[in-house]
Parts: C-alpha cells; structure tokens; sequence
C-alpha cells in the first residue's frame, strides 16, 4: 500500500497544481490564489515517510514553479522545511484530531508563501508585493486551516477504499467456551 | 527521527534545488516550459470541457434571442464597414503626408487569436499561459492585447504555448504617452490596495507635467517592443513625486485582466 500511497498523493498533488492555475474563481471571490500544497504537505508528513515527503516537495514544488514565474525550487525548500519539521515532531501531535490538523495546514499555509518570499528575495527578485500581500497571506493561511482536516478526510477514505480491511477481533473465546458433557 | 540516508538524500535535494536556481534564465525558461508540458493533457481536457459547454449553451439558446443576436451583428457589422472605409481614407492620406515630409511608412497590425489556459498560481506575479507557441510563429517580446488595451509581452515561448507577463507585475515596464498633451513616462506595478488590482502607476512624469484625470495613455514606441497607440487606460489622479522633481499618476487599466479568456497577440 505504501508505494500506491505515495502515487496518490503525487496524483494529488499535480491536480491541485494545475486547478490553482486554471481555476480564477478563488481569485476572483477571495482575491488571493489558495495554495493546496501545505495543506497536503501536513498529510504526508503525519502519514508518510520522508522518501514521500521529499518526493512531494521536489515534484509539487517543480510543478508550481514551471506554471508560474518563480525561479524554478523557489518552492521546493519551504515544502520541504515544512514536511520535515511535522516528521520530526509528529510523535507529538494529534494526528487524528480536527482541530490539530487545522492548527497544523493554518501554520504551513502561513509559512509556505513567507519561505518563498524569503528564497525569491535572497535571489534578488522584486515580486509584487503591498498591503494587498497581507490579506492574501491571510485568506492562504485561512483556506490551509480549511483544507487540511478536509484532505485528511479524502485520503482516509480513499485508504479506506483501497487498502486490506483490518482483521476484526472474533467474540468466540476459547476460555469461556461451554463444554457439555462428561468432565 | 531522520536516519542517515535521509539526511544524505535532504542534502541532495538541497544541492539539486540550488543548482536549478542559479540556472540561467534562458535555460530555466526552457526547462520550465518542459515540466509545463506534463499539464498539457489537463489543459487540452478543461479546453474540451469548455468548448462542450458552449456548445451546451449554443444548443440550449431560444432560436428567437439567436436571430436577435444576428440582427445585432449584422448592423455592427455595417457600422464597421463605415467605419473601416472613413480609416482607410485617414490611412491613405496619413501614408501620403508621411510619404510628403519622408517619414517612415506605418504597417498594419496582423494579430493572432490565442486561448488563456493557465493562470500564474502564485500571488505574487502576474502571468498567464496562452495555447500559441512558437509552432503558431510567436516570438518573445511579442505584444498581447485585446480589443479593449494592452495586456502584456510575450516571455518565453514553447513549441505550442507561450508565457505572457501581464501589466502590473514588476518586471514589465512599458513606455507610455499621456494621448492629448504627448506627457511621457513609464508604466510599473500596480497599487497595493487590494481594491485596486486594475490600477497601474504612470511613473517618471516629468515635474510640471499637466496631466488630467480621464486622458487616455497608449503605448509610446520607445524601445522598440511595443508599438505606438496602443490604449493601456485612463489616468485616475495624479500626485507630486520625489519633492515636485517629478510626478505619477494613478492608470485604470483598459483591459480586464482578471477576466482575460481569449487575446491578441501582435505578430509582425
């Protein structure tokens, strides 16, 4: 199941990429773009191992930057600090709680686009940036606290559908067995 | 924890991502575009999915609003006509007179017809993909408008799709002239209200430049990229700059650019 796992979440993740660049309507409503890469990077990292969490940082990051006009790995390292970070200290946290998981996207949905910022502008590039930025970090941080508990949900179903059923624990118990008859 | 292949297998990564950053713009362009091209059967399948829903839309139109919609045309078409005959007298004579003084002739724009199909996903830049490339003879540089303004120049060009930087975004500065008192200065980025996000800023205005709110500003033909007259927008306001040293404007744009679907791209 691990390597199929892994597969998802990469098939995951290169849809989420390309719906943020086809798709306007968060754009238009929300006026900033929602990044689902974090959101899915705290799933990998609660879930997964690092050979996965490497793999999503490298590949999503990639994805992102050649659909946009970053330099291409702008994105990888603030993926990966974040993947990282959560494996290191996921023995820690409440992986399967609603509001852990919110807390979790809300932080990597915040410190994604700030990690970017800090490699585009130690590159010397001059992206757009004003007070506009602000309310977008927010509305971004936001959708992260949003998606995540929801991306939990979909990749346990999805584990759900696709992985062997757990064996259930039968009530016949050989102690307690009734034996009839002579002794 | 980490084990010491994982840091062995962090520390390459951290190494390859370092090495793609330092690559020079040309090749990265070039290897972006090849990396874009994995999405090329999702684009191709929301293209298809959009065109059925038109089709939809055409299928499920009243045949009544359908002949409204063509009387309609039919007399802007003959509107145009006019119009189009009174231009070609004004370009005729134009050529004479430029013909007369020994200026160099104007040409005809040929343009393009190209399709967005991809937004830059980052917040921070402005940008879309077109479905033209350099298969369809578009070249870097190359102007995309539509019938409304100027939208952006051409950035990098693959076999079937291009990168467009649109107006707004840091690294296009365009040349501009203010219509009716010829002021010049240079179109940057945009205000950072997010209310604001049409909204250009018209820099570098000369210190007792009398500029007007409502004028027209088009493109002014320096440097060579974008030709003379092409609208970009209308000036909002106006404000002293650097202790009266020179002056810039507010510019609405007159392109929609958060509702760009089709384009022009001006090929020589």
């Amino acid at each position: 199941m691990n390597w199929l796992h892994s597969i998802f979440i990469l098939a995951v993740a290169f849809v989420a990429v390309f719906l943020e660049a086809a798709c306007n309507t968060p754009r238009l409503l929300f006026g900033a773009q929602i990044d689902f890469l974090p959101a899915l990077m705290v799933y990998t990292a609660l879930t997964n191992g690092v050979g996965t969490i490497v793999l999503l940082a490298v590949c999503s990051g990639l994805w992102f930057d050649s659909l946009s006009l970053n330099p291409l790995g702008a994105s990888v390292l603030p993926l990966l600090a974040i993947g990282l970070a959560i494996y290191c200290s996921r023995e820690l946290l409440l992986r399967e709680n609603t509001f852990a998981q919110a807390v979790l996207g809300i932080s990597a949905a915040a410190f994604q686009p700030l990690g970017t910022l800090f490699v585009l502008l130690n590159l010397g590039v001059s992206p757009l940036l004003g007070w506009v930025s602000l309310w977008q970090w927010l509305v971004m941080a936001a959708a992260g606290g949003i998606v995540t508990p929801l991306g939990f949900a979909l990749f346990d179903r999805l584990h759900h559908a696709f992985d062997y059923p757990s064996a259930t624990q039968l009530s016949f118990r050989p102690d307690r067995e009734i034996k009839r008859g002579r002794m | 924890m980490l084990k010491k292949s994982h840091y062995i297998a962090i520390v390459v990564v951290v190494l390859v991502v370092v090495a793609l950053l330092k690559l020079p713009l040309e090749t990265m362009g070039k290897v972006k575009l090849a990396i874009s091209g994995l999405f090329l059967p999702l684009f191709g399948l929301a293209g298809s999915t959009h065109e059925l829903a038109g089709e939809a839309q055409k299928e499920l139109t009243p045949r009544r609003e359908l002949v409204r919609e063509i009387d309609q045309l039919r007399r802007q078409n003959q509107e145009q006509k006019i119009q189009l005959e009174q231009d070609a007298s004004l370009w005729n004579e134009n050529a004479r007179l430029r013909a007369a003084e020994s200026w160099p002739g104007q040409t005809r724009w040929r343009v393009k017809l190209a399709r967005v199909i991809a937004r830059d996903p980052a917040n921070w830049w402005r940008s879309v993909e077109l479905d033209l490339g350099a298969r369809d003879g578009i070249r870097t540089n190359f102007p995309v408008m539509t019938s409304d303004g100027l939208v952006g120049r051409v950035q990098s060009v693959s076999a079937t799709r291009c990168q467009v930087v649109l107006l707004g975004n840091p690294e296009l500065r365009v040349a501009a002239i203010v219509g009716t008192n010829y002021e010049t200065g240079i179109i940057t980025a945009g205000s950072s209200l997010p209310q604001d996000q049409g909204m250009i800023e018209l820099d570098l205005l000369s210190g007792n430049s009398l500029v007007h709110p409502g004028e027209t500003v088009v493109t002014w033909g320096a440097g060579g990229v974008f030709p003379y007259g092409i609208p970009i927008g209308k000036i909002v306001d106006s404000r002293p700059k650097e202790y009266g040293l020179s002056m810039e404007a507010r510019v609405k744009l007159a392109a929609n650019l958060n509702a760009l679907e089709e384009v022009w791209v001006k090929v020589p």
